[in-house]
Protein backbone atom coordinates (compact mmCIF):
# COMPACT_ATOMS: atom_id res chain seq x y z
CA UNK A 1 0.00 0.00 0.00
CA UNK A 2 1.56 3.28 -1.01
CA UNK A 3 1.66 6.12 1.43
CA UNK A 4 -1.04 8.67 0.71
CA UNK A 5 0.12 12.24 0.63
CA UNK A 6 -3.36 13.32 1.75
CA UNK A 7 -2.67 11.79 5.13
CA UNK A 8 0.80 13.24 5.60
CA UNK A 9 1.43 16.39 7.56
CA UNK A 10 2.72 18.79 4.93
CA UNK A 11 4.50 22.09 5.27
CA UNK A 12 2.19 25.08 5.65
CA UNK A 13 2.78 28.17 3.50
CA UNK A 14 3.21 31.88 3.91
CA UNK A 15 0.60 34.29 2.60
CA UNK A 16 1.41 37.85 1.59
CA UNK A 17 -1.25 40.37 0.84
CA UNK A 18 0.13 43.54 -0.63
CA UNK A 19 -1.75 46.79 -1.12
CA UNK A 20 -5.08 45.17 -1.95
CA UNK A 21 -8.07 47.36 -2.83
CA UNK A 22 -11.53 46.27 -3.93
CA UNK A 23 -14.65 48.17 -4.84
CA UNK A 24 -18.08 46.67 -5.51
CA UNK A 25 -20.63 48.34 -7.75
CA UNK A 26 -24.23 47.31 -7.23
CA UNK A 27 -26.42 49.54 -9.32
CA UNK A 28 -25.68 53.06 -8.13
CA UNK A 29 -24.34 51.89 -4.76
CA UNK A 30 -20.55 51.77 -4.60
CA UNK A 31 -19.01 49.88 -1.70
CA UNK A 32 -15.37 50.40 -0.99
CA UNK A 33 -14.77 46.99 0.57
CA UNK A 34 -11.01 47.12 0.97
CA UNK A 35 -8.59 49.99 0.76
CA UNK A 36 -4.87 49.38 0.42
CA UNK A 37 -4.73 46.40 2.78
CA UNK A 38 -1.37 44.75 3.40
CA UNK A 39 -0.95 41.75 5.62
CA UNK A 40 1.37 38.85 5.87
CA UNK A 41 0.63 35.49 7.44
CA UNK A 42 3.51 33.24 8.46
CA UNK A 43 3.83 29.54 7.81
CA UNK A 44 1.58 27.68 10.20
CA UNK A 45 0.28 30.84 11.81
CA UNK A 46 -3.30 31.11 13.05
CA UNK A 47 -4.54 34.60 12.21
CA UNK A 48 -7.97 35.91 13.09
CA UNK A 49 -9.52 38.80 11.20
CA UNK A 50 -12.07 40.73 13.25
CA UNK A 51 -14.11 43.80 12.60
CA UNK A 52 -17.68 45.01 12.23
CA UNK A 53 -19.70 43.93 9.22
CA UNK A 54 -18.78 45.72 6.05
CA UNK A 55 -15.07 45.90 6.89
CA UNK A 56 -14.16 43.62 4.00
CA UNK A 57 -12.78 40.71 6.03
CA UNK A 58 -14.87 38.10 4.22
CA UNK A 59 -13.98 39.69 0.88
CA UNK A 60 -10.30 39.40 1.72
CA UNK A 61 -10.81 35.73 2.59
CA UNK A 62 -12.58 35.09 -0.72
CA UNK A 63 -9.65 36.73 -2.50
CA UNK A 64 -7.11 34.50 -0.79
CA UNK A 65 -9.32 31.59 -1.85
CA UNK A 66 -9.20 32.85 -5.44
CA UNK A 67 -12.98 33.31 -5.64
CA UNK A 68 -12.69 37.10 -5.94
CA UNK A 69 -9.94 39.25 -7.34
CA UNK A 70 -8.45 42.54 -6.12
CA UNK A 71 -8.82 45.71 -8.20
CA UNK A 72 -5.35 46.68 -7.09
CA UNK A 73 -2.55 44.97 -5.25
CA UNK A 74 -1.61 41.33 -5.14
CA UNK A 75 -2.11 38.19 -3.09
CA UNK A 76 0.67 35.64 -2.95
CA UNK A 77 0.48 32.15 -1.58
CA UNK A 78 3.82 30.39 -1.22
CA UNK A 79 5.40 33.07 -3.42
CA UNK A 80 2.92 32.48 -6.24
CA UNK A 81 0.20 34.88 -7.30
CA UNK A 82 -3.33 33.68 -6.53
CA UNK A 83 -5.23 33.61 -9.83
CA UNK A 84 -7.85 30.93 -9.21
CA UNK A 85 -9.18 28.64 -6.48
CA UNK A 86 -6.82 25.81 -5.60
CA UNK A 87 -6.80 22.80 -3.37
CA UNK A 88 -3.81 24.22 -1.50
CA UNK A 89 -6.21 26.81 -0.07
CA UNK A 90 -9.47 25.31 1.17
CA UNK A 91 -12.41 27.29 2.48
CA UNK A 92 -14.80 26.45 5.25
CA UNK A 93 -17.86 28.60 4.72
CA UNK A 94 -20.05 30.71 6.97
CA UNK A 95 -23.29 28.85 6.50
CA UNK A 96 -23.33 25.21 5.67
CA UNK A 97 -22.18 24.76 2.11
CA UNK A 98 -22.48 21.00 2.42
CA UNK A 99 -24.23 19.24 -0.45
CA UNK A 100 -27.60 17.83 0.63
CA UNK A 101 -27.67 15.22 -2.16
CA UNK A 102 -24.59 13.47 -0.75
CA UNK A 103 -24.13 11.82 2.62
CA UNK A 104 -21.31 12.72 5.00
CA UNK A 105 -18.80 10.44 3.29
CA UNK A 106 -19.85 11.67 -0.15
CA UNK A 107 -19.36 15.26 0.90
CA UNK A 108 -15.89 14.66 2.28
CA UNK A 109 -14.97 12.65 -0.82
CA UNK A 110 -16.14 15.33 -3.25
CA UNK A 111 -12.85 17.22 -3.33
CA UNK A 112 -10.78 14.04 -3.15
CA UNK A 113 -12.41 12.51 -6.21
CA UNK A 114 -11.21 15.52 -8.17
CA UNK A 115 -7.61 14.69 -7.41
CA UNK A 116 -6.23 12.95 -10.47
CA UNK A 117 -4.08 10.24 -8.92
CA UNK A 118 -6.32 8.78 -6.25
CA UNK A 119 -8.35 5.60 -6.66
CA UNK A 120 -11.87 5.51 -5.28
CA UNK A 121 -10.71 3.16 -2.57
CA UNK A 122 -7.98 5.57 -1.51
CA UNK A 123 -10.45 8.47 -1.57
CA UNK A 124 -12.69 6.57 0.78
CA UNK A 125 -9.82 5.75 3.08
CA UNK A 126 -8.67 9.37 3.24
CA UNK A 127 -12.22 10.61 3.78
CA UNK A 128 -12.72 8.15 6.63
CA UNK A 129 -9.50 9.34 8.24
CA UNK A 130 -10.72 12.95 8.34
CA UNK A 131 -14.24 12.01 9.40
CA UNK A 132 -12.64 10.22 12.30
CA UNK A 133 -10.40 13.22 13.00
CA UNK A 134 -13.46 15.40 13.56
CA UNK A 135 -15.07 12.68 15.66
CA UNK A 136 -17.89 11.62 13.36
CA UNK A 137 -16.89 8.05 12.46
CA UNK A 138 -20.34 6.77 13.42
CA UNK A 139 -22.03 9.22 11.08
CA UNK A 140 -20.16 8.61 7.83
CA UNK A 141 -23.32 7.31 6.16
CA UNK A 142 -25.70 9.87 7.65
CA UNK A 143 -27.54 12.43 5.58
CA UNK A 144 -26.69 16.07 6.18
CA UNK A 145 -30.14 17.07 7.41
CA UNK A 146 -29.96 14.43 10.14
CA UNK A 147 -26.98 16.13 11.79
CA UNK A 148 -27.00 18.95 14.33
CA UNK A 149 -25.48 22.32 13.46
CA UNK A 150 -22.25 21.51 15.27
CA UNK A 151 -21.90 18.16 13.53
CA UNK A 152 -22.50 19.77 10.15
CA UNK A 153 -19.68 22.21 10.75
CA UNK A 154 -17.48 19.28 11.72
CA UNK A 155 -18.29 17.67 8.38
CA UNK A 156 -17.48 20.96 6.67
CA UNK A 157 -14.16 21.01 8.51
CA UNK A 158 -13.39 17.44 7.47
CA UNK A 159 -14.32 18.29 3.87
CA UNK A 160 -11.98 21.26 3.76
CA UNK A 161 -9.15 19.32 5.43
CA UNK A 162 -9.47 16.24 3.22
CA UNK A 163 -7.56 17.45 0.12
CA UNK A 164 -4.75 18.31 2.55
CA UNK A 165 -4.51 22.05 1.86
CA UNK A 166 -1.63 24.15 3.09
CA UNK A 167 -3.92 27.00 4.03
CA UNK A 168 -7.30 26.73 5.70
CA UNK A 169 -9.61 29.70 5.25
CA UNK A 170 -12.51 29.88 7.67
CA UNK A 171 -15.36 32.35 7.19
CA UNK A 172 -17.25 32.69 10.49
CA UNK A 173 -17.65 28.94 10.65
CA UNK A 174 -19.14 28.82 14.14
CA UNK A 175 -21.38 31.90 13.93
CA UNK A 176 -24.66 29.99 13.88
CA UNK A 177 -23.84 27.52 16.66
CA UNK A 178 -24.83 27.62 20.31
CA UNK A 179 -22.20 28.52 22.92
CA UNK A 180 -21.70 24.99 24.26
CA UNK A 181 -21.09 23.49 20.82
CA UNK A 182 -18.80 26.36 19.91
CA UNK A 183 -16.64 25.88 22.98
CA UNK A 184 -16.15 22.25 22.15
CA UNK A 185 -15.22 23.09 18.57
CA UNK A 186 -12.66 25.68 19.75
CA UNK A 187 -10.88 22.90 21.58
CA UNK A 188 -11.11 20.49 18.64
CA UNK A 189 -9.95 23.05 16.12
CA UNK A 190 -6.88 23.92 18.19
CA UNK A 191 -6.07 20.25 18.49
CA UNK A 192 -6.46 19.61 14.76
CA UNK A 193 -4.44 22.72 13.95
CA UNK A 194 -1.61 21.46 16.17
CA UNK A 195 -1.76 18.01 14.61
CA UNK A 196 -2.12 19.00 10.94
CA UNK A 197 0.04 22.19 10.96
CA UNK A 198 -1.99 24.44 8.68
CA UNK A 199 -1.77 28.15 8.07
CA UNK A 200 -5.22 29.34 9.15
CA UNK A 201 -6.99 32.58 8.35
CA UNK A 202 -10.12 32.79 10.44
CA UNK A 203 -12.75 35.50 9.94
CA UNK A 204 -15.08 36.33 12.82
CA UNK A 205 -16.90 39.22 14.44
CA UNK A 206 -16.59 37.60 17.84
CA UNK A 207 -13.62 39.18 19.61
CA UNK A 208 -13.37 36.55 22.32
CA UNK A 209 -13.38 33.78 19.73
CA UNK A 210 -10.57 35.55 17.89
CA UNK A 211 -8.50 35.92 21.07
CA UNK A 212 -9.07 32.28 21.93
CA UNK A 213 -7.99 30.87 18.57
CA UNK A 214 -5.51 33.29 17.03
CA UNK A 215 -1.77 33.69 17.38
CA UNK A 216 -2.52 37.12 16.09
CA UNK A 217 -5.73 39.13 15.84
CA UNK A 218 -6.01 41.64 13.02
CA UNK A 219 -8.58 44.36 13.60
CA UNK A 220 -10.34 45.82 10.56
CA UNK A 221 -12.36 49.02 10.36
CA UNK A 222 -15.11 49.55 7.82
CA UNK A 223 -15.96 52.05 5.04
CA UNK A 224 -13.44 51.58 3.53
CA UNK A 225 -12.08 48.31 4.89
CA UNK A 226 -8.65 48.86 6.39
CA UNK A 227 -6.33 47.13 8.82
CA UNK A 228 -6.49 49.21 12.01
CA UNK A 229 -4.47 47.40 14.60
CA UNK A 230 -2.89 44.03 15.27
CA UNK A 231 -2.69 42.15 18.54
CA UNK A 232 -0.30 39.36 19.34
CA UNK A 233 -1.88 36.75 21.61
CA UNK A 234 0.88 34.78 23.30
CA UNK A 235 -1.13 32.66 25.68
CA UNK A 236 -0.25 28.97 26.07
CA UNK A 237 -2.36 26.41 24.18
CA UNK A 238 -4.81 24.83 24.31
CA UNK A 239 -6.68 27.89 25.41
CA UNK A 240 -9.94 27.99 27.24
CA UNK A 241 -12.40 30.62 26.08
CA UNK A 242 -13.40 31.30 29.68
CA UNK A 243 -9.94 31.94 31.11
CA UNK A 244 -9.41 35.40 32.72
CA UNK A 245 -6.13 36.11 30.92
CA UNK A 246 -7.88 35.54 27.61
CA UNK A 247 -10.68 37.84 28.73
CA UNK A 248 -8.21 40.67 29.33
CA UNK A 249 -6.87 40.33 25.79
CA UNK A 250 -10.41 40.35 24.47
CA UNK A 251 -11.24 43.46 26.47
CA UNK A 252 -8.24 45.23 25.00
CA UNK A 253 -9.32 44.37 21.46
CA UNK A 254 -12.93 45.35 22.14
CA UNK A 255 -11.75 48.70 23.47
CA UNK A 256 -9.76 49.30 20.30
CA UNK A 257 -12.75 48.23 18.19
CA UNK A 258 -15.00 50.73 19.98
CA UNK A 259 -12.53 53.61 19.75
CA UNK A 260 -12.32 53.18 16.00
CA UNK A 261 -16.05 53.21 15.73
CA UNK A 262 -16.14 56.50 17.65
CA UNK A 263 -13.52 58.07 15.41
CA UNK A 264 -15.35 57.02 12.29
CA UNK A 265 -18.59 58.42 13.78
CA UNK A 266 -16.82 61.71 14.37
CA UNK A 267 -15.78 62.07 10.76
CA UNK A 268 -19.43 61.72 9.82
CA UNK A 269 -19.47 58.05 8.88
CA UNK B 1 -51.07 -2.42 7.74
CA UNK B 2 -53.51 0.00 9.28
CA UNK B 3 -53.19 2.29 6.25
CA UNK B 4 -53.85 -0.61 3.91
CA UNK B 5 -56.93 -1.49 5.94
CA UNK B 6 -58.20 2.10 5.67
CA UNK B 7 -57.74 2.06 1.90
CA UNK B 8 -59.54 -1.29 1.50
CA UNK B 9 -62.42 -0.16 3.69
CA UNK B 10 -62.76 3.11 1.78
CA UNK B 11 -62.86 1.53 -1.67
CA UNK B 12 -65.19 -1.26 -0.55
CA UNK B 13 -67.57 1.38 0.78
CA UNK B 14 -67.31 3.28 -2.50
CA UNK B 15 -68.24 0.19 -4.52
CA UNK B 16 -71.10 -0.60 -2.13
CA UNK B 17 -72.54 2.91 -2.46
CA UNK B 18 -72.19 2.67 -6.23
CA UNK B 19 -73.96 -0.72 -6.33
CA UNK B 20 -76.84 -0.02 -3.93
CA UNK B 21 -77.23 3.62 -4.92
CA UNK B 22 -77.53 2.61 -8.55
CA UNK B 23 -80.04 -0.15 -7.67
CA UNK B 24 -82.18 2.34 -5.83
CA UNK B 25 -82.07 5.04 -8.53
CA UNK B 26 -82.74 2.56 -11.34
CA UNK B 27 -85.59 0.99 -9.31
CA UNK B 28 -87.11 4.44 -8.82
CA UNK B 29 -86.81 4.94 -12.58
CA UNK B 30 -84.63 8.03 -12.17
CA UNK B 31 -81.52 6.61 -13.85
CA UNK B 32 -81.34 4.58 -17.02
CA UNK B 33 -79.83 1.13 -16.34
CA UNK B 34 -77.90 1.43 -19.61
CA UNK B 35 -76.22 4.74 -18.82
CA UNK B 36 -75.24 3.86 -15.26
CA UNK B 37 -73.69 0.38 -15.18
CA UNK B 38 -73.47 -1.76 -12.11
CA UNK B 39 -69.94 -2.25 -10.68
CA UNK B 40 -70.25 -5.97 -11.34
CA UNK B 41 -71.02 -5.50 -15.02
CA UNK B 42 -67.97 -3.22 -15.27
CA UNK B 43 -65.96 -5.99 -13.65
CA UNK B 44 -67.48 -8.46 -16.09
CA UNK B 45 -66.42 -6.26 -19.02
CA UNK B 46 -62.87 -5.97 -17.70
CA UNK B 47 -62.67 -9.74 -17.23
CA UNK B 48 -63.85 -10.46 -20.77
CA UNK B 49 -61.58 -7.76 -22.23
CA UNK B 50 -58.64 -9.35 -20.46
CA UNK B 51 -59.70 -12.74 -21.75
CA UNK B 52 -59.98 -11.74 -25.41
CA UNK B 53 -56.80 -9.65 -25.01
CA UNK B 54 -58.33 -6.39 -26.32
CA UNK B 55 -57.49 -4.64 -23.08
CA UNK B 56 -53.86 -5.77 -23.05
CA UNK B 57 -53.38 -4.79 -26.66
CA UNK B 58 -54.84 -1.33 -26.10
CA UNK B 59 -52.83 -0.95 -22.92
CA UNK B 60 -49.62 -1.91 -24.67
CA UNK B 61 -50.24 0.50 -27.56
CA UNK B 62 -50.93 3.39 -25.18
CA UNK B 63 -48.12 2.68 -22.74
CA UNK B 64 -45.62 2.31 -25.57
CA UNK B 65 -46.60 5.66 -27.06
CA UNK B 66 -46.49 7.28 -23.71
CA UNK B 67 -43.20 5.91 -22.44
CA UNK B 68 -41.35 6.47 -25.68
CA UNK B 69 -42.60 10.01 -26.13
CA UNK B 70 -42.11 10.78 -22.48
CA UNK B 71 -38.59 9.40 -22.48
CA UNK B 72 -37.64 11.51 -25.51
CA UNK B 73 -39.23 14.57 -23.89
CA UNK B 74 -37.21 14.15 -20.68
CA UNK B 75 -33.96 13.34 -22.49
CA UNK B 76 -34.33 16.52 -24.56
CA UNK B 77 -35.86 18.67 -21.85
CA UNK B 78 -33.26 18.30 -19.08
CA UNK B 79 -30.21 19.28 -21.18
CA UNK B 80 -32.23 22.04 -22.81
CA UNK B 81 -33.10 23.40 -19.36
CA UNK B 82 -29.44 23.30 -18.35
CA UNK B 83 -28.50 25.20 -21.50
CA UNK B 84 -31.19 27.88 -21.07
CA UNK B 85 -30.11 28.39 -17.46
CA UNK B 86 -26.41 28.52 -18.30
CA UNK B 87 -26.33 30.74 -21.39
CA UNK B 88 -28.10 34.04 -21.38
CA UNK B 89 -28.63 33.98 -25.14
CA UNK B 90 -30.30 30.57 -24.86
CA UNK B 91 -32.54 31.77 -22.04
CA UNK B 92 -33.55 34.80 -24.09
CA UNK B 93 -34.43 32.66 -27.10
CA UNK B 94 -35.24 29.02 -26.35
CA UNK B 95 -36.27 29.92 -22.80
CA UNK B 96 -38.90 32.39 -23.99
CA UNK B 97 -40.08 29.98 -26.67
CA UNK B 98 -40.41 27.22 -24.06
CA UNK B 99 -42.37 29.44 -21.71
CA UNK B 100 -44.74 30.33 -24.54
CA UNK B 101 -45.22 26.79 -25.74
CA UNK B 102 -45.73 25.47 -22.23
CA UNK B 103 -48.81 27.65 -21.82
CA UNK B 104 -50.24 26.12 -24.98
CA UNK B 105 -52.49 23.19 -23.98
CA UNK B 106 -50.69 20.23 -25.47
CA UNK B 107 -53.85 18.85 -27.10
CA UNK B 108 -53.52 21.84 -29.44
CA UNK B 109 -50.61 19.96 -31.01
CA UNK B 110 -52.96 17.25 -32.29
CA UNK B 111 -54.19 19.06 -35.42
CA UNK B 112 -50.73 20.10 -36.67
CA UNK B 113 -49.31 16.67 -35.80
CA UNK B 114 -52.01 15.00 -37.89
CA UNK B 115 -51.34 17.30 -40.82
CA UNK B 116 -47.59 16.78 -40.64
CA UNK B 117 -47.37 13.11 -39.85
CA UNK B 118 -50.78 11.76 -40.84
CA UNK B 119 -52.66 9.25 -38.71
CA UNK B 120 -49.48 7.57 -37.53
CA UNK B 121 -47.61 6.64 -34.37
CA UNK B 122 -45.32 9.55 -35.10
CA UNK B 123 -48.18 12.01 -34.67
CA UNK B 124 -49.11 10.50 -31.30
CA UNK B 125 -45.53 10.59 -30.12
CA UNK B 126 -45.10 14.15 -31.25
CA UNK B 127 -48.04 15.24 -29.10
CA UNK B 128 -46.61 13.46 -26.06
CA UNK B 129 -43.15 14.96 -26.62
CA UNK B 130 -44.49 18.48 -26.93
CA UNK B 131 -46.50 17.99 -23.75
CA UNK B 132 -43.46 16.81 -21.78
CA UNK B 133 -40.55 18.71 -23.22
CA UNK B 134 -41.32 22.27 -22.17
CA UNK B 135 -42.43 21.63 -18.64
CA UNK B 136 -39.28 19.56 -18.07
CA UNK B 137 -37.14 22.27 -19.66
CA UNK B 138 -38.72 25.03 -17.57
CA UNK B 139 -38.43 23.18 -14.27
CA UNK B 140 -34.79 22.24 -14.95
CA UNK B 141 -34.00 25.83 -15.85
CA UNK B 142 -35.80 27.01 -12.73
CA UNK B 143 -34.04 24.43 -10.58
CA UNK B 144 -30.59 25.46 -11.75
CA UNK B 145 -31.35 29.13 -11.15
CA UNK B 146 -32.33 28.25 -7.59
CA UNK B 147 -29.10 26.46 -6.72
CA UNK B 148 -27.52 28.41 -3.84
CA UNK B 149 -24.38 30.12 -5.22
CA UNK B 150 -22.46 28.89 -2.17
CA UNK B 151 -22.58 25.33 -3.56
CA UNK B 152 -20.83 26.46 -6.71
CA UNK B 153 -18.27 28.46 -4.74
CA UNK B 154 -17.57 25.51 -2.47
CA UNK B 155 -17.22 23.19 -5.47
CA UNK B 156 -14.79 25.59 -7.14
CA UNK B 157 -12.51 25.69 -4.11
CA UNK B 158 -12.44 21.89 -4.23
CA UNK B 159 -11.25 21.97 -7.82
CA UNK B 160 -14.52 21.51 -9.68
CA UNK B 161 -14.77 23.40 -12.97
CA UNK B 162 -17.01 23.69 -16.01
CA UNK B 163 -18.80 20.51 -16.98
CA UNK B 164 -17.93 18.79 -13.71
CA UNK B 165 -19.69 21.54 -11.75
CA UNK B 166 -22.72 21.18 -14.00
CA UNK B 167 -23.02 17.45 -13.75
CA UNK B 168 -21.95 16.98 -10.13
CA UNK B 169 -23.30 20.13 -8.48
CA UNK B 170 -25.93 22.02 -10.45
CA UNK B 171 -27.76 18.97 -11.71
CA UNK B 172 -28.14 17.13 -8.39
CA UNK B 173 -28.77 20.40 -6.52
CA UNK B 174 -31.76 21.08 -8.76
CA UNK B 175 -33.09 17.53 -8.51
CA UNK B 176 -36.13 18.47 -6.39
CA UNK B 177 -37.20 20.93 -9.08
CA UNK B 178 -36.45 18.53 -11.91
CA UNK B 179 -38.46 15.70 -10.39
CA UNK B 180 -41.49 17.88 -9.89
CA UNK B 181 -41.14 19.16 -13.46
CA UNK B 182 -40.81 15.65 -14.84
CA UNK B 183 -43.91 14.69 -12.91
CA UNK B 184 -45.81 17.62 -14.31
CA UNK B 185 -44.55 16.69 -17.76
CA UNK B 186 -45.91 13.21 -17.24
CA UNK B 187 -49.32 14.61 -16.34
CA UNK B 188 -49.36 16.77 -19.48
CA UNK B 189 -48.23 13.91 -21.69
CA UNK B 190 -50.81 11.53 -20.28
CA UNK B 191 -53.67 13.99 -20.71
CA UNK B 192 -52.70 15.00 -24.21
CA UNK B 193 -52.26 11.41 -25.32
CA UNK B 194 -55.72 10.45 -24.04
CA UNK B 195 -57.22 13.44 -25.81
CA UNK B 196 -55.42 12.53 -29.02
CA UNK B 197 -56.48 8.89 -28.86
CA UNK B 198 -60.13 9.80 -28.32
CA UNK B 199 -59.99 12.46 -30.98
CA UNK B 200 -58.37 10.45 -33.79
CA UNK B 201 -58.27 6.82 -34.76
CA UNK B 202 -54.77 5.80 -35.66
CA UNK B 203 -54.81 2.66 -37.71
CA UNK B 204 -51.41 1.45 -36.55
CA UNK B 205 -52.67 0.80 -33.05
CA UNK B 206 -55.82 1.04 -30.96
CA UNK B 207 -55.05 2.55 -27.61
CA UNK B 208 -57.06 2.99 -24.42
CA UNK B 209 -58.51 6.26 -25.69
CA UNK B 210 -59.82 4.47 -28.74
CA UNK B 211 -61.36 1.78 -26.57
CA UNK B 212 -63.05 4.43 -24.45
CA UNK B 213 -64.48 6.21 -27.47
CA UNK B 214 -65.45 2.87 -28.95
CA UNK B 215 -67.47 2.21 -25.79
CA UNK B 216 -69.34 5.45 -26.34
CA UNK B 217 -70.13 4.53 -29.93
CA UNK B 218 -71.48 1.15 -28.84
CA UNK B 219 -73.42 2.72 -25.99
CA UNK B 220 -71.53 0.29 -23.77
CA UNK B 221 -71.26 2.23 -20.56
CA UNK B 222 -69.65 -0.72 -18.78
CA UNK B 223 -66.79 -0.51 -21.28
CA UNK B 224 -66.46 3.25 -20.83
CA UNK B 225 -66.35 2.95 -17.06
CA UNK B 226 -64.00 -0.05 -17.22
CA UNK B 227 -61.50 1.73 -19.47
CA UNK B 228 -61.67 4.82 -17.27
CA UNK B 229 -60.76 2.67 -14.29
CA UNK B 230 -57.81 1.25 -16.19
CA UNK B 231 -56.66 4.77 -17.07
CA UNK B 232 -56.80 5.79 -13.41
CA UNK B 233 -54.90 2.66 -12.48
CA UNK B 234 -52.13 3.40 -15.00
CA UNK B 235 -51.78 6.90 -13.57
CA UNK B 236 -51.39 5.52 -10.05
CA UNK B 237 -48.94 2.89 -11.19
CA UNK B 238 -46.81 5.43 -13.05
CA UNK B 239 -46.64 7.55 -9.95
CA UNK B 240 -45.53 4.62 -7.82
CA UNK B 241 -43.00 3.22 -10.28
CA UNK B 242 -41.60 6.31 -11.97
CA UNK B 243 -41.70 9.01 -9.32
CA UNK B 244 -41.94 7.52 -5.86
CA UNK B 245 -38.32 6.26 -5.88
CA UNK B 246 -37.01 9.72 -6.76
CA UNK B 247 -39.28 11.45 -4.33
CA UNK B 248 -38.26 9.21 -1.48
CA UNK B 249 -34.59 9.71 -2.38
CA UNK B 250 -35.10 13.47 -2.18
CA UNK B 251 -37.08 13.09 1.00
CA UNK B 252 -34.35 10.98 2.58
CA UNK B 253 -31.43 13.16 1.53
CA UNK B 254 -32.86 16.63 1.82
CA UNK B 255 -35.05 15.82 4.81
CA UNK B 256 -38.08 17.43 3.22
CA UNK B 257 -41.63 16.36 3.94
CA UNK B 258 -42.77 13.64 1.58
CA UNK B 259 -45.92 14.56 -0.26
Amino acid sequence: MRKLEELEVIKPVKLSIDGVSKTFHEGVVVTHALDNVSLSVDEGEFVCLVGPSGCGKSTLLAMIAGLEFPDQGSIMSDGRMVTEPGRDRMVMFQESALFPWLDVLGNVMFGLKLKPNLTTKECREVARFYIQLVGLDKYARSNIHELSGGMRQRVALARSLAPNPRVLLMDEPFASLDAMTREQLYGDLQEIWAARKKTIVFVTHNVREAACLGDRVVLFSPHPGRVREQFKIDLPRPRDINSPSLASHATEITKALKSHRVTSDEVGE
Amino acid sequence: MKRFFHAVLFFAALVAIWHYGRDYMVGAKKWSPVLVPDPFSVWEYLRSAVEDRTLFEALWVTVKRLLLGYFIGVVLGVPLGLVTARFKWAGDTIGVLGLGLQTLPSVCWVPPALLWFGQTEMAMQFVVIMGTLWSVQISTDNGVRNVPPIYQRAARTMGSRGLHTWVKVNLPASLPFIVSGVKQGWAFAWRSLMAAEIYVTVLTGYGLGFLLNNGRELHAMDQVAGVMLVIVFIGLLADKILFSPWESFIHRRWGTVKS
